[in-house]
């Protein structure tokens, strides 16, 4: 207890100085921080949406949408192939599955040939191999029955996610605010977090929309009532277009000219007349194609559609050489910029759902933290007045511990990234109650020893020796709680785990490392005969 | 002088009273059961769905002037409650079939705007979908059921067996006692519920692994000393610490319960009253069950098996 080993007391000492430094920015204004020194950190805590105000939402993407898109592209691609290959056939789906029905069953090793040369290998180049996309077999009346795998739809599952969260992202960013969280939970869901923004509904309206944009000839020779003729597809036309006594319905090839991925940028434009319009640029195949298309149709319409609505159904005047173009129709500033941005930022590969939406006001998130604030500074002073009443000198001791103890959380939970939520708070203000304990069991157990007639110093070493055990299990439990709360726990209950876990872990160390050394230091300077304690 | 709230060398017979101790806790968990089966808890959003809006308004609110605008929307159950402050109301909506979130609140604030004067300050709307509130339900109970499995096997390798059923014991009782007082006083069930009820766990645990730390000791040192007095010792000789740990975790507490705010008053609520429910359960629960179970005493420190942890060398 007595000699303590000078590298023990450098290494105490220096984490301690760590974690200090480590939480210094926190307590700094924006403009202080600007003339700290460089290699000095600069990170602060994070703020939860609770405390700083924003939105939070969390969004499913729709899988089975996923599956059915994928399931009829496989079935265009197989169809293709096997007509190459001069296989006649009829093709339906089924379950979920693509069922091919050949005219002359003879063709059937050939035709899983043409299907063979048609699966795509899904995943990882890294492991060489891959996951193939579609499994295929011939059923007992000569069926030839394709289904997708379940790891390849996973894989797929994970892409969308994927992407769908780097769209996500370029819009958020395109809106100009600031420190967006987006990521992955779970399976097939979406966190989005914008700190310090608290309208809802228009972050929904940028980030809801798939802004699936595609350009489509129109058949004008189909009337509102008529049957469509094959290949071609009925399509509504957006509402504000309606109004302007356009028809309710444009019936348009299927095949798609162009779409939204041939696009390399996008914006608020002027037409000649000052309206807002959408203007656009095609990438070079884009460009080409566009004008090859423009070309031959010049006196044609051609419907510009996005997510299955036309929005705008242009005529072919003359041939558009130059890869850019305008999308007119009724905008108003606001509305062109927002589908410029959707376009800038690419289409989501799939539909997402709100299926949990939290905003908080930026005026609740300044009053919890004020509350918070006060709450916690009282409460810690309280705790430190109650242990200096209880035990003297080596109160002070606790609580000079205790007060690194905060600081090393502070400055943990800034390295670490962690946000702060109100409940994080609370951890940490439980924190403060609940680290006196080590002490507090430490200081108790020394005074049992000098009632058992033990000599000052021995008393004091034993103290520390015996409740050490005691502190590592009740602890260690405590930490277990923790841990399985941040597991489980969401949001702001994550944010108390963490403060909970890491305050855990500092505590034992100021309590038990930096309290010991600090009385070891007074012990062999005083060499004390009586304990007050 | 130092204060000591807790007098030196205290005797108290704690063992005497666990006959009434039991029966007081059996009444509880009885009524906590009788509660929660009839007058149920106060479930928030998170684990009802729904959709909650808080306002502010300008000057104090007037609750029955929102409560009839809001039922003028035929929305079915609406809940209309002051939150914390005079001029801070709550607003609980059920999901409206066929309208979408946007459009619900879009309603709410078209008829606030004409039944209250002045401005209103949104400060809060919140939605949780039906599959996401079960999710949260289930991963709730499945983060305590885990939680208490873990502690288990933890005292299991730290103490013996007996000392893990006697810990998992207290804490079904601690658990069972703050759900009941959910239930009696009607304060919102939510996910910080949750994460305070994994709290209360985690420190009533903190208090009945320290005095079974000394019972163990105590086993150890005094071979011959029947099982009911070698208990009182033991509570008595932590009875100071225990004292302490709870007033100064007690203070904390305070301090978050009247100046924290509204948003985690029922946090705090829960964690008090667990402070209290833990203190008790180690002492007047966890201890005396051992009596109904043989613990080994004949050998020394073979007696724990398991993880041991080395102490610090002595300096």
């Amino acid at each position: 207890m007595l000699n303590f080993p000078r590298w023990k007391m450098i290494l105490i000492s220096l984490v301690s100085l760590i974690g200090i430094i480590m939480a210094v920015p926190n307590f700094l204004t924006e403009d202080q921080l600007k003339n700290y020194p460089d290699f000095l950190p600069h990170k602060k805590v994070t703020l939860g949406l609770d405390l700083q105000g924003g939105v939070h939402l969390l969004m499913e993407v729709d899988l089975t949408e996923v599956r059915k898109e994928k399931l009829e592209s496989k079935r265009g691609d197989i169809r293709d192939a096997l007509r190459l290959a001069k296989i006649v056939l009829r093709s339906s789906f089924r379950n979920n599955s693509i069922h091919i029905n050949l005219t002359d069953k003879s063709q059937t090793e050939l035709a899983l040939e043409v299907i063979r040369d048609t699966v795509e290998m899904l995943g990882s180049s890294l492991t060489g191999s891959g996951v193939p996309d579609i499994e295929y077999e011939v059923v007992d009346n000569g069926t030839i029955v394709v289904n997708l795998t379940e790891e390849g739809l996973v894989l797929r599952g994970n892409d969308v996610i994927t992407q769908s969260i780097e769209v996500i992202r370029r819009r958020i960013d395109g809106m100009g605010t600031t420190e967006p969280t987006i990521q992955k939970q779970g399976v097939g869901r979406i966190l989005v977090q914008v700190p310090g923004f608290d309208d809802p509904q228009k972050l929904k309206k940028i980030i809801g929309k798939t802004a699936k944009l595609s350009f489509q000839l129109v058949n004008s020779s189909v009337g509102v009532g008529d049957r469509v003729p094959p290949g071609y597809q009925r399509f509504p036309m957006a509402e504000s277009e309606r109004r302007t006594g356009l028809p309710p319905s444009v019936v348009a090839s299927k095949r798609k000219i162009l779409t939204g991925e041939n696009l390399v940028d996008a914006g608020l434009g002027y037409d000649q007349d000052n309206r807002p319009v959408v203007s656009f640029r095609f990438d070079r195949v884009g460009g080409k194609k566009f004008a090859d298309v423009t070309r031959k149709n010049v006196n044609r319409q051609f419907a510009i559609i996005l997510d299955g609505v036309v929005i705008s159904a242009p005529n072919i005047q003359s041939p558009i050489l130059g890869g850019s173009g305008i999308i007119t129709g009724n905008f108003t500033v606001e509305s062109a910029s927002e589908l410029g941005l959707l376009l800038r930022a690419g289409a989501l590969p799939a539909r997402l759902t709100v299926v949990e939406e939290r905003t908080v006001g930026p005026d609740l998130g300044s009053d919890n933290i004020e509350a918070g604030k006060i709450a916690a500074i009282i409460g810690l002073l309280a705790v430190m007045v109650y242990i200096v009443l209880s035990y003297g000198m080596f109160g002070m001791v606790a609580n000079f511990a205790l007060m690194i103890n905060i600081g090393m959380i502070f400055g943990l939970l800034s390295t670490l990234g962690a946000t702060l939520t109100m409940p994080g708070v609370a951890g940490i203000v439980l924190t403060v109650g609940m680290a006196v304990d080590a002490n507090v069991l430490i200081f108790e157990r020394v005074r049992e020893e000098l009632r058992s007639g033990k000599k000052a110093l021995s008393a004091l070493s034993a103290g520390y020796d015996k409740a050490f055990g005691t502190i590592v299990d009740a602890n260690v439990t405590t930490f277990i709680a923790a841990v399985i709360l941040f597991q489980f726990g969401s949001g702001p209950i994550k944010g108390f785990a963490v403060t909970l876990a890491i305050g855990i872990a500092t505590s034992m160390f100021t309590a038990v490392s930096l309290s010991r050394m600090i009385i070891s230091i007074w012990a062999v300077r005083k060499r004390p005969t009586t304990l007050k304690i | 002088m130092l204060l000591k709230l807790v007098p030196e060398n205290t005797n108290v017979k704690f063992i005497d009273y666990r006959k009434a101790a039991y029966v007081l806790s059996l009444v509880m968990i009885v009524v906590s059961f009788g509660l929660y089966f009839t007058k149920g808890l106060n479930f928030g959003i998170d684990f009802e769905g729904g959709i909650m809006i808080e306002i502010g308004t300008e000057g104090p609110a007037d609750i029955g002037a929102i409560r009839s605008a809001m039922s003028s929307l035929n929305m079915g159950d609406v809940k209309v409650q002051e939150f914390g402050a005079p001029n801070d109301v709550l607003i609980r909506l059920e999901h409206q079939e066929g309208l979408s979130v946007d459009q619900v609140v879009e309603e709410v604030r078209k008829v606030l705007a004409s039944a209250i004067h002045g401005e209103i300050n949104y400060r809060r709307t919140e939605t949780v979908g039906s599959t996401v509130s079960a999710e949260l339900i289930s991963d709730g109970i499945m983060a305590v059921v885990l939680a208490m499995g873990a502690v288990l096997i933890y005292i299991w390798l730290r103490f013996e067996w007996q000392f893990g059923m006697g810990a998992v014991i207290a804490l079904l009782h601690d658990v069972i006692l703050t759900i009941g007082m959910f239930s009696i006083t009607g304060l919102e069930f939510n996910l910080s519920t949750i994460a305070a009820i994994l709290t209360i766990v985690g420190y009533s645990l903190n208090d009945t692994v320290v005095v079974y730390d000394r019972i163990r000791e105590n086993l150890r040192k005094f071979r011959k000393k029947p099982m009911p007095e070698l208990l009182n010792l033991s509570i008595n000789d932590t009875l100071s610490r225990t004292v302490m740990t709870s007033v100064t975790t007690l203070i904390a507490l305070s301090a978050l319960f009247f100046l924290g705010g509204e948003g985690i008053h029922g946090f705090s609520a829960a964690m008090i009253w667990g402070v209290f429910v833990g203190t008790y359960s180690s002492i007047f629960i966890a201890s005396p069950i051992l009596l109904w179970v043989e613990l080994r005493r004949e050998d020394d420190t073979s007696a724990t098996p398991g993880i041991e942890v080395i102490p610090p060398k002595k300096g």
